[in-house]
């Protein structure tokens, strides 16, 4: 049942005006699958953030057009992407953005306040919610505010937030940027579960051995989509030891 | 995103930081406290003035002499103001009166056995004196015609005037010193009150022609002369009131030999004077809520001020939220409920100081307030606007920012 999730045609990016006119993205066209796990990479200033931002919905294509799930999407107001965003998309940052004043229930139930269509009610947003905390191994820290947790557990709760909408793509910006190696592999197992059970992802990464967990990486290079290969020898996640609640 | 979880929220920020709230809303609170004592304080000024003004009588006429002193040359040839004759003119001339009386006033030092007292209105008057300003005898007897024409050395004290010289000791037949003349207490005034600004009370009544004999400065006796302050004249029930004005009129500015237009003397009655006091009354008041408006509005900026330092300081939030799903809808109104919020739940606190502070101040203030409910709701509709008003440039920025570099910012 593999069905398009990004397509996406000939797509530019222009920053500035006149003579400062930056060209950030030069035509890049890609499929992405449904069910894949994708890296993108490349250098600093390459391009992957801006190909990252259009496809998150963040940002409008200069020229272009960019089909998610066979929307096109390219031409959409501000308002109409909010909407896409909160109905077929998760994001995971590096730097997690949760709200520090919420605790981390109400930080991955937060996403379900922006729904337009469908609202689910209030008091069976806590048990979603609940069941995408179990889904990261972090119930007994629902209460929890960001403060009091470890940068992989923020990470997991974000992940948790990502998934609430039951979104059809989830993009990963650098999530392992922030964290020790070991809160990495349990961030990358997390994602690579979420992979196993039919979700798509798309990271963008630096970290070469990152990406080697995923399936297919994209190099982006002066804006341009430089190399897409298949990653045929994905290594195992080192098995980590008392990685209590996670999976 | 629905309306109550908007509330809820904006609730939640806004209580993650109440000392930072509070402040906020001080500018508000402040606002509409000011708006509603001020407001209390200029109706209970006005409702005193009204009362006092009924204390005076509707059927006076009051006639004043304007204040051109002239030269002692002149003072023959008229223009000088009133004088005691014109009161005898208008007794005699005048029909549809039903008396008239003078009010010449002096300021004496009165001495009682060890008690002394300074600046006490000593007024020169005649007999109708009581029954024009509707006054009545407690004790001992009210002064005569006799005792006017004889300049008779006697004295009727105010109630009030009266305790404080004698205490609980009866006053009739006692005599008192005033600026070293002794004068001999012959009756008790009742209890007056205070009317148009005098305490009828604190004030003694003597014979009109002792004070122009023995009270009034040698150095200005003479362009002085037997001139009086104040002329009353009591318009009989069934009489016109405006034809006895102009017959008046007529008579005195003949008197004075003055036209009309440039007459040295002033006729007014108690509808001229409640006039005069309304309007005064009503630019105080227009005075004191553009005070208060001003108050308000510095309160509005406060909030703005804080608004748009809380809208940079949750840039990060602000993107995040546009990430999962906000609008920028959703984002304007999540910050124009949290300005209102401010506003309203300053208003409130405003509204419980200000009807509070107007009921402590005509408790223990020296002034009466009486609390208008439109002034309540007045200064916390404006309160409301305010925070519409104050919010929208911050929500507005909140709204406008864009999420890639929002989520970006640190």
């Amino acid at each position: 049942m593999s069905e398009t999730i990004i397509e996406t045609i000939d797509l530019k990016k222009v920053y500035g005006m006149g003579e400062t006119e930056v060209l950030a993205l030069d035509g890049v066209s890609l499929h992405i699958e449904s069910g894949e796990f994708v890296a993108i990479m490349g250098p600093s200033g390459s391009g992957k953030s801006t190909l990252l931002n259009l496809l998150a919905c963040l940002d409008t294509p200069s020229d272009g057009h960019y089909l998610l799930a066979g929307e096109d999407v390219s031409d959409m107001s501000r308002a109409e992407l909010a909407q896409v965003r909160n109905r077929k998309l998760g994001f995971v940052f590096q730097s997690y953005n949760l709200l520090p004043r919420l605790s981390a229930l109400e930080n991955v139930i937060l996403p379900m306040m922006y729904q337009r269509e469908e609202r689910i009610p209030l008091h069976e947003r806590n048990n979603l919610g609940m069941a995408a905390l179990e889904q990261v191994g972090l119930t007994n820290r629902a209460d929890h505010l960001p403060k009091q947790l470890s940068g992989g557990q923020q990470q997991r709760v974000a992940i948790a937030r990502a998934l609430i909408n039951e979104p059809i793509l989830i993009l990963a910006d650098e999530p392992t940027g922030n964290l020790d190696s070991r809160s990495s592999f349990e961030i990358i197992e997390l994602l690579n579960h979420m992979h196993d059970r039919g979700r798509t992802i798309v990271m963008v990464t630096h970290e070469p051995d990152i990406a080697h967990y995923t399936q297919r990486i994209l190099t982006i290079r002066d804006g341009k989509l430089d190399a897409d290969r298949k990653n045929g020898q994905r290594p195992a996640v080192p098995v980590l030891q008392e990685q209590e609640g996670v999976l | 995103m629905n309306p109550s979880e908007t509330i809820q929220v904006a609730w939640k920020s806004l209580t993650s930081n109440k000392s930072r709230s509070l402040l906020t809303m001080l500018g508000v609170i402040i606002g509409v406290a000011a708006v509603i004592v001020m407001m209390a304080v200029s109706a209970g000024t006005e409702a005193t003035i009204a009362e006092s003004i009924n204390g005076l009588g509707s059927n006076l006429i009051f006639i004043s002499s304007n204040m051109t002193r002239m030269g002692p040359g002149q003072a023959s040839a008229g223009s000088g103001g009133l004088v005691y004759d014109d009161l005898e003119a208008i007794r005699s001339q005048i029909s549809g009166i039903s008396g008239a009386t003078v009010d010449q006033q002096t300021s004496v030092t009165v001495k009682y056995d060890k008690v002394n007292l300074d600046s006490i209105s000593l007024v020169g008057v005649t007999t109708d004196y009581l029954d024009v300003r509707d006054m009545e005898i407690d004790e001992g007897r009210w002064l005569t015609d006799r005792d006017n024409e004889q300049a008779a050395k006697v004295v009727v004290l105010g109630s009030t005037l009266a305790e404080e010289l004698f205490g609980d000791a009866d006053p009739i037949g006692q005599a008192i010193s005033a600026n070293n003349t002794k004068l001999t207490v012959v009756g008790l005034l009742k209890e007056r009150g205070l009317v148009s600004g005098t305490d009828f009370d604190y004030q003694m009544y003597t014979p009109i022609n002792l004070v122009i004999k023995k009270f009034t400065f040698s150095m200005f006796a003479r362009i002085q002369g037997d001139s009086v302050r104040m002329i009353y004249v009591a318009v009989d029930e069934n009489a016109n009131m405006d034809d006895v004005i102009l017959q008046t009129t007529l008579l005195l500015a003949r008197r004075h030999d003055v036209t009309v237009d440039s007459a040295d003397f002033t006729i007014s009655t108690q509808d001229d004077i409640i006039q005069t006091q309304a309007s005064t009354t009503a630019s105080f008041r227009t005075l004191l809520s553009w005070v208060a408006g001003i108050s308000l509005l510095v309160g509005g900026i406060g909030i703005m001020n804080i608004m748009l330092v809380s809208v940079t300081e949750r840039t990060r939030e602000i993107g995040l939220r546009q990430a999962v799903g906000a609008t920028p809808g959703d984002i304007q109104s999540q910050f124009l409920i949290e300005a209102l919020m401010l506003s309203l739940l300053g208003g409130f606190l405003g509204v419980v100081a200000g009807v509070g502070g107007a009921m402590l101040f005509g408790k223990f203030g020296n002034m009466r307030t009486v609390i208008l409910p439109y002034s309540i709701v007045l200064s916390f509709c404006s309160a409301a606007l305010v925070g519409i008003v104050f919010g929208y440039l911050p929500a507005q920025k909140a709204a406008r920012l864009d999420p890639i570099v929002a989520l970006r910012h640190d």
